[in-house]
C-alpha cells in the first residue's frame, strides 16, 4: 500500500513478562475502515493503545504520515479515540464535552459553536447540547463520545469496542450509523472488536488476530468464505471443521468418502482441515448424499433451523430453512465450491479456541 | 395484630438503644444550661456558663489553637493525601494492597502508641509545641483523606483521564480540570473528617504538645483534674455541636454525590 497514513513496524510489547505482541507490523491506508478482530487478550486493544499513545511499545516504531511518533504523548498526536467504556466528563454538559478539545486548541467561540452543532447533527443528537452525560442512555453517550472525537478533525479515528456495552439491536443501528459517519467525514477508522458480525458488516479490511499474530487479512467476503486456518474458520461464524485427506488436486476424502472440491496445490494424500459452513450443507435422501448420518436434534432459530446430524462420530451442524425429523437417517451433500481446505495448524495460535 | 406488636417492639428496642447511646450527652447538654453547680438538682435555665466560658482567656486561647490545628492539619493532610491516593491507586495490585494496609495502620493503631512514638521522635528533632502537635495531627489525618478519596478514584473510569489526553490535554491540565473536580466530593468529606478527628483528638495531642500549649481537649482534661466546673459542660456541648454539624454536612454532601453517581438510565 503506497498511500499508508499509519504504519507499525516490528512492534513488541509485554505486560508483566507476558508477551502480547511480537514483531507486529501493520499498515493502514488513507480513508480505510480497518478492523482488528479477535478474542479478548489477542493484543488488538494493545495495538490501538500504542497508536493512541497510551502504551509505549518495548520495541518497534509507529509512523504517522511517515513521521516517527512512537515517543509522542497522546495529546501531541493527530489521532483521536472513542473508548470502550463511557468516557464522557460527567461534570460537563454534552456541549462542553464536545468543546473540550477545541478549547484546548484555542479555537474561536464561533468556530466551536459551529462545530458542536455540526457534530451533534452528524451523530443524530441535535438538541442534547445542554444535557448532562449521566442522563443519557449508553448509545447516546457513545454518540457524544464519537462527536467529541470527530470535531478535532483527526486523520485517524481509533474505536476501541465502542459498541461493546450496548444491546444487540442498538448495536446494529449504531453500526449503520458509524458507516454513515465514516463516509461523511472521510477519515481513516481503525476499529477494534471481538464481534465478528460487526467486523464483517462495517470493514473495508479485516485483520483476524489471535495471540498477537494476524491469522488472516482481507475483506469481509474473503475472510468468511476462505478462512485460512481453523482458528479463523471457527472464530468467524459457525463452522464444521473436520480432518480430511487431500487425495489430489480437487479431490478430498472426508470420513472415508471422496468428495470433489475446488482447492489445489496441497499435494497428494496430505492431511488437511476441511471447513464447511453450516448453511452450505444440504440434507438429501440417504442414497443421494456424500455422507450419511442420523438427525440428532433440530432447533428453530428464527430465520432457519439448526440441525445436528451425526455421522461416524462427527456431529455436523446444518442450517436449513426446512426441518428434518429427529432420528431419521439422512444424506448430506455439498457443492465443490463450498468446501474450504486448510493446512493443519502449525502453531497454537492457529488452532480453534476451546472452552475450558 | 402480631405484626403491629412486632413493629412496636422494634421501635421500643431502637428507642432504648438510642437512649443508652445519647443519654449521657443529653445530660451533659442539659447541665450546661443548669443554673446550679450541682449535678443532680435543676436550678433553672441559664447561659451563664457560656458567658463565663467566653470570658475565660485560657479557654479562648485553647479554642483558637484547636481550630488552627484542625484547619491546618486537615488542609495539609488533603494536600498530601490526595496526590498520595492518586499515586496508590495507580500502583500495581500488590503494592496497592500493601500501601492500603500501611494507610490503615495509623487509624487502627492505639492512639497511645502513636502518641508516645511521635513524642519520642519529636523530642529529638523539634521543640514540642504547636508545631509538633500540627505534625502529629497531619500524620493521623492523612489516612482519612486517602480513604475518603480512594473510592472516588475507583469509581472513576480510567478512560476519562485517557480521553482528556487524547483530546489534547497535558497531564497537569487533565488532573486539575477533569480528575480533581470528580474527586471533589471525596476531598471535601476527607477534609472535614480530618478536621473533626483533629478536634476530637486528646491522647496524641497530650503526648506531643509540650508545656504551655493546650487544645480544648487537653485543657478540659487539665481543668477537670482540679475539679469539674460547669463551664466545661458548656464547652463540651459546643464541641459536640460543632462536630455534629460538620458530620451532617459531610453526610449530606457525599450522599448527594453518591446519588448522582448511580443515576444511570439505559
Amino acid at each position: 500500500m503506497s498511500d499508508a497514513i499509519l504504519k507499525m513496524e516490528s512492534i513488541s510489547k509485554s505486560f508483566d513478562g507476558k508477551e502480547i505482541l511480537k514483531d507486529f507490523d501493520l499498515e493502514i491506508g488513507r480513508n480505510e475502515f480497518v478492523t482488528l478482530l479477535g478474542p479478548s487478550g489477542c493484543g488488538k486493544s494493545t495495538i490501538l493503545r500504542i497508536i493512541g499513545g497510551f502504551v509505549k511499545p518495548d520495541a518497534g516504531r509507529v509512523l504517522f504520515e511517515g513521521r516517527d511518533i512512537t515517543a509522542l504523548p497522546p495529546e501531541k498526536r493527530n489521532i483521536n479515540t472513542v473508548f470502550q467504556k463511557y468516557s464522557l466528563f460527567p461534570h460537563m454538559t454534552v456541549g462542553e464535552n464536545i468543546a473540550f478539545g477545541l478549547k484546548l486548541k484555542k479555537k474561536s467561540p464561533e468556530y466551536i459553536r459551529e462545530k458542536i452543532d455540526y457534530a451533534l447533527k452528524l451523530v443524530n443528537m441535535e438538541g442534547y447540547e445542554h444535557r448532562n452525560p449521566e442522563s443519557l442512555s449508553g448509545g447516546q453517550q457513545q454518540r457524544v463520545a464519537i462527536a467529541r472525537a470527530i470535531v478535532n478533525e483527526p486523520q485517524v479515528l481509533l474505536l476501541d469496542e465502542p459498541l461493546g456495552a450496548l444491546d444487540l439491536k442498538l448495536r446494529r443501528v449504531m453500526q449503520r450509523e458509524l458507516i454513515k459517519i465514516k463516509q461523511e467525514v472521510g477519515i481513516t477508522f481503525l476499529y477494534v472488536t471481538h464481534d465478528q458480525e460487526e467486523a464483517l458488516m462495517m470493514s473495508d479490511r479485516i485483520l483476524v488476530m489471535n495471540k498477537g499474530i494476524v491469522q488472516q487479512e482481507g475483506n469481509s467476503k474473503s475472510i468468511y468464505d476462505e478462512p485460512q486456518n481453523a482458528f479463523v474458520a471457527d472464530f468467524i461464524g459457525d463452522s464444521n471443521i473436520i480432518g480430511g485427506i487431500m487425495v489430489r488436486d480437487r479431490l478430498v476424502r472426508i470420513q472415508g468418502v471422496e468428495i470433489p472440491c475446488v482447492d489445489e496445490g496441497f499435494g497428494n494424500e496430505t492431511p488437511v482441515d476441511v471447513v464447511i459452513r453450516p448453511e452450505d450443507l444440504e440434507i438429501v435422501s440417504p442414497e443421494n448424499g456424500y455422507l450419511r448420518g442420523q438427525v440428532q436434534s433440530v432447533i428453530f432459530k428464527g430465520a432457519y433451523y439448526e440441525i445436528k446430524v451425526e455421522s461416524k462420530g462427527y456431529e455436523w451442524m446444518i442450517q436449513s430453512v426446512d426441518p428434518a425429523p429427529v432420528g431419521e437417517t439422512v444424506g448430506l451433500t455439498i457443492d465443490p465450491d463450498n468446501i474450504q481446505i486448510m493446512h493443519k495448524p502449525v502453531s497454537a495460535d492457529e488452532e480453534v479456541i476451546r472452552d475450558e | 395484630m402480631v405484626k403491629k406488636l412486632k413493629d412496636h417492639l422494634a421501635r421500643i428496642y431502637i428507642g432504648i438503644i438510642a437512649l443508652i447511646l445519647y443519654a449521657p450527652i443529653v445530660v451533659l447538654i442539659v447541665l450546661s444550661f443548669n443554673d446550679s453547680r450541682s449535678r443532680v438538682t435543676w436550678g433553672g435555665f441559664t447561659f451563664d456558663w457560656y458567658v463565663k466560658l467566653f470570658s475565660n482567656r485560657q479557654i479562648k486561647e485553647a479554642l483558637v489553637t484547636t481550630l488552627l490545628l484542625a484547619l491546618g492539619s486537615a488542609l495539609i493532610a488533603v494536600l498530601v493525601g490526595v496526590p498520595g491516593a492518586v499515586g496508590i491507586h495507580a500502583m500495581k495490585q500488590k503494592n496497592y494492597k500493601l500501601f492500603m494496609v500501611l494507610t490503615n495502620i495509623p487509624m487502627l493503631n492505639a492512639d497511645i502508641v502513636t502518641g508516645i512514638a511521635l513524642m519520642l521522635w519529636f523530642v529529638h528533632f523539634i521543640p514540642l509545641g504547636f508545631g509538633s502537635i500540627l505534625l502529629a495531627h497531619i500524620t493521623f489525618n492523612i489516612p482519612y483523606v486517602i480513604l475518603s478519596v480512594m473510592p472516588r478514584l475507583q469509581q472513576m473510569n480510567v478512560s476519562i483521564y485517557e480521553a482528556t489526553r487524547d483530546l489534547g490535554a497535558g497531564p497537569v491540565y487533565s488532573f486539575f480540570k477533569i480528575i480533581l473536580p470528580q474527586l471533589s466530593g471525596g476531598i471535601i468529606s476527607g477534609f472535614f473528617m480530618a478536621f473533626t478527628m483533629s478536634m476530637d483528638d486528646f491522647v496524641i495531642t497530650y503526648f506531643t504538645k509540650g508545656a504551655g500549649v493546650n487544645t480544648l481537649s487537653t485543657m478540659i482534661y487539665g481543668e477537670i483534674r482540679k475539679g469539674i466546673k460547669p463551664e466545661m459542660y458548656a464547652l463540651s456541648t459546643l464541641i459536640f455541636l460543632i462536630v455534629l454539624i460538620i458530620l451532617t454536612v459531610v453526610n449530606k454532601v457525599s450522599g448527594q454525590r453518591q446519588k448522582a453517581k448511580y443515576h444511570v438510565d439505559y
